[in-house]
């Protein structure tokens, strides 16, 4: 086994959590679901799920990671089953590893095109270029044209293997400079790697964020309905007949589980280096409201107002209607190019985009690592190196079927979206069903600077399981059909998940012979008595 | 803006950042527990 990992402060692990959450999500799919779903009154549906769904369901993935990690498991399966008693719950627990692995793939891909954007706006700040060849005297449709054309172009959706030909396009090598920052991040390990980069990216990314805020709330008016004010009322004007609907309640629910990285098998690896006496109600609270301040207080003001003040209601409207990607990535930069200073707001808001992307990917990493090191009993380094093989076969993949961006839509419904519900169902349902509210309580408030509200115990019992099988049956009725018939029509998007069925496979694989390993050891695989630490001397193994 | 606007935005403000800078001001506040 390899050196033991483990966090340096309470602050390294809560930035870390909150740097793994705060994502593009947060700034780009956050504002478009807010103004789609009642403005200001998706609010009402939005903190009850945060209150309700989301910060309960993380600290049940807190607490059961710490108490996995005290009984020497960091890894989402070995977690899983010693919390549900048995091997059901331990192959369950691979969703843990396969969703951050699979999501990895194709979002260092994104986060390549993040970066790429981020150069090109500081090439144009000192070369004077318009950036992105968008030219404010042109028409704004051409300028759409531009902005669309461009972002196409850079991230090869016209065809597969066009980012190959004629040798790498520049995000290519954009991505191999990414994915490489990232291995080395995550080899340096929890404290030297992941905590450090953390501690300083996240409040870097924060001063970008006000950098942009600043900016985009003194902008002045253009002309009538497209003021500052403008733009905040067609994010938070409130339209309360929206609340009659369960869509939107059901999309607050989502936006708040994808936004927190709840069921994503982050938190449960991160908490499993803590200790018995480490604070983790606190420490899972301050990382959801770090989350929530990105999300609300930055992405709920920069993103839709600058576009209305620039673009007008019925702009945004089509803009918000063309999905994240296109709000980000070809909607902002016309913005860009009419702002004052945009170059350089262009390059902070990219380059913020960046760091959201980074803080999050190698957290994604981190939890295959800890699986490989303690599955098969091989070095950090080696557990690299086999990282770095599975990502690039994964993200090769993604890089390489970049046409229409159909691998990468693909793996992010099957894995990013389903399984993350599917996940935190596992979840719950071990922590409140199997492994019993009495106990997951008792570990919760070891060392707990606060007490957890005695009504979680009902919403995590009761509550947070059926919604999420509402979830589920709603997916199953409105979305698999399409989905299925999708995989019969497309063969990259078949392709992409037999590539997510034999990453599967080498997990199971894993799991067996480390299920036997930790069995060798004499490691309570299967959750059958107390940690060590709690034991009297007398009784301990 | 309407004036329902504004007061959800404020509240929604005011909720985020006085959450987190009183979970900030808990966790900053609390005894070192650095482990290097």
């Amino acid at each position: 086994m390899s050196q033991k990992q483990q966090w340096g402060s309470r602050l390294g692990v809560i930035l870390a959590v909150a740097g793994s959450a705060v994502g593009l999500g947060n700034f780009l799919r956050f504002p478009g679901q807010a103004a789609d779903n009642g403005g200001g009154a998706f609010m009402i549906p939005y903190f009850a799920a945060l209150l309700l769904l989301g910060i309960p369901i993380g600290w049940a993935e807190w607490t059961m990671g710490r108490y996995g990690g005290r009984k020497g498991f960091h890894s989402s399966p070995a977690i899983l089953g010693v919390v549900g008693k048995g091997s059901l719950f331990r192959y369950l627990g691979i969703i843990g590893v396969l969703i951050p692995l699979c999501v990895s793939f194709y979002y260092v891909f994104i986060e390549a095109w993040c970066l790429s954007y981020a150069i090109e706006y500081a090439k144009a700040l000192f070369g004077g270029a318009p950036a992105l060849g968008i030219d404010i005297q042109a028409n704004t449709a051409a300028q759409a044209t531009a902005a669309k054309e461009y972002f196409a172009s850079t991230v090869g959706q016209s065809g597969d293997g066009v980012l190959f030909q004629g040798g790498l396009a520049p995000v290519v090598w954009v991505f191999l400079v990414v994915f490489a920052i990232n291995i080395w991040l995550v080899v340096r390990g929890l404290s030297g790697g992941i905590e450090t980069f953390c501690k300083w990216a996240m409040p870097a990314m924060a001063l970008c964020a006000l950098f942009v805020l600043v900016r985009v709330l003194t902008l002045d008016s253009h002309g009538e309905g497209r003021s500052v004010s403008d733009g905040l009322g067609y994010m938070w004007n409130p339209d309360f007949a929206k609340l009659k609907s369960a869509e939107t309640w059901i999309a607050a629910a989502g936006q708040i589980f994808f936004s927190l990285s709840v069921g994503f098998g982050v938190i449960i690896n991160y908490a499993s280096y803590m200790r018995k006496k480490d604070d983790l109600v606190l420490s899972g609270l301050t990382s959801s409201a770090t989350n929530e301040v990105f999300e609300v207080g930055f992405g709920g003001l920069i993103t839709l107002t600058a576009a209305v003040v620039f673009l007008g209601v019925a702009g945004t409207t089509e803009a918000v209607s063309g999905g994240s990607f296109g709000l980000g990535f070809s909607t902002l930069p016309i913005v860009f190019a009419h702002m004052p200073l945009g170059d350089l707001f262009g390059f902070l808001w990219f380059f913020m985009l960046f760091l959201a992307a980074i803080t999050s990917s190698i957290s994604m990493y981190q939890p295959t690592m800890a699986f490989l090191e303690e599955s098969l009993g091989v070095s950090r380094k080696q557990a690299a190196g086999m990282v770095v093989g599975l990502g690039s076969i994964g993200s090769g993949w993604c890089v390489w079927h970049s046409g229409g961006m159909v691998a990468l839509d693909t793996i992010d419904s099957w894995v990013g979206t389903l399984l993350i519900v599917v996940l935190a169902l596992v979840q719950v349902v071990a922590f409140g069903w199997v492994w019993g509210m009495d106990a997951g309580m008792k570990e919760a408030h070891h060392g707990s600077a606060m007490r957890i509200p005695a009504i979680i115990r009902f919403v995590l019992k009761y509550v947070a399981p059926l919604y999420l099988l509402v979830a589920l049956f709603v997916f199953a009725k409105d979305d698999l059909p399409k989905w299925l018939v999708n995989l019969g029509e497309n063969t990259v998007a078949r392709n992409s998940v037999l590539l997510v069925a034999g990453v599967i496979l080498f997990l199971v694989a894993c799991t067996a012979i480390g299920a036997r390993r930790w069995r060798t050891q004499g490691l309570d695989v299967d959750g059958e008595r107390l940690p060590d630490e709690d034991l009297q001397p007398d009784q301990r193994s | 803006m309407t004036l329902l606007g504004a007061i959800f935005m404020t509240v929604s403000l005011v909720f985020v950042w006085g959450l987190a800078l009183w979970c900030f001001k808990k966790v900053l506040t609390a005894p070192s527990e650095d482990r290097r």
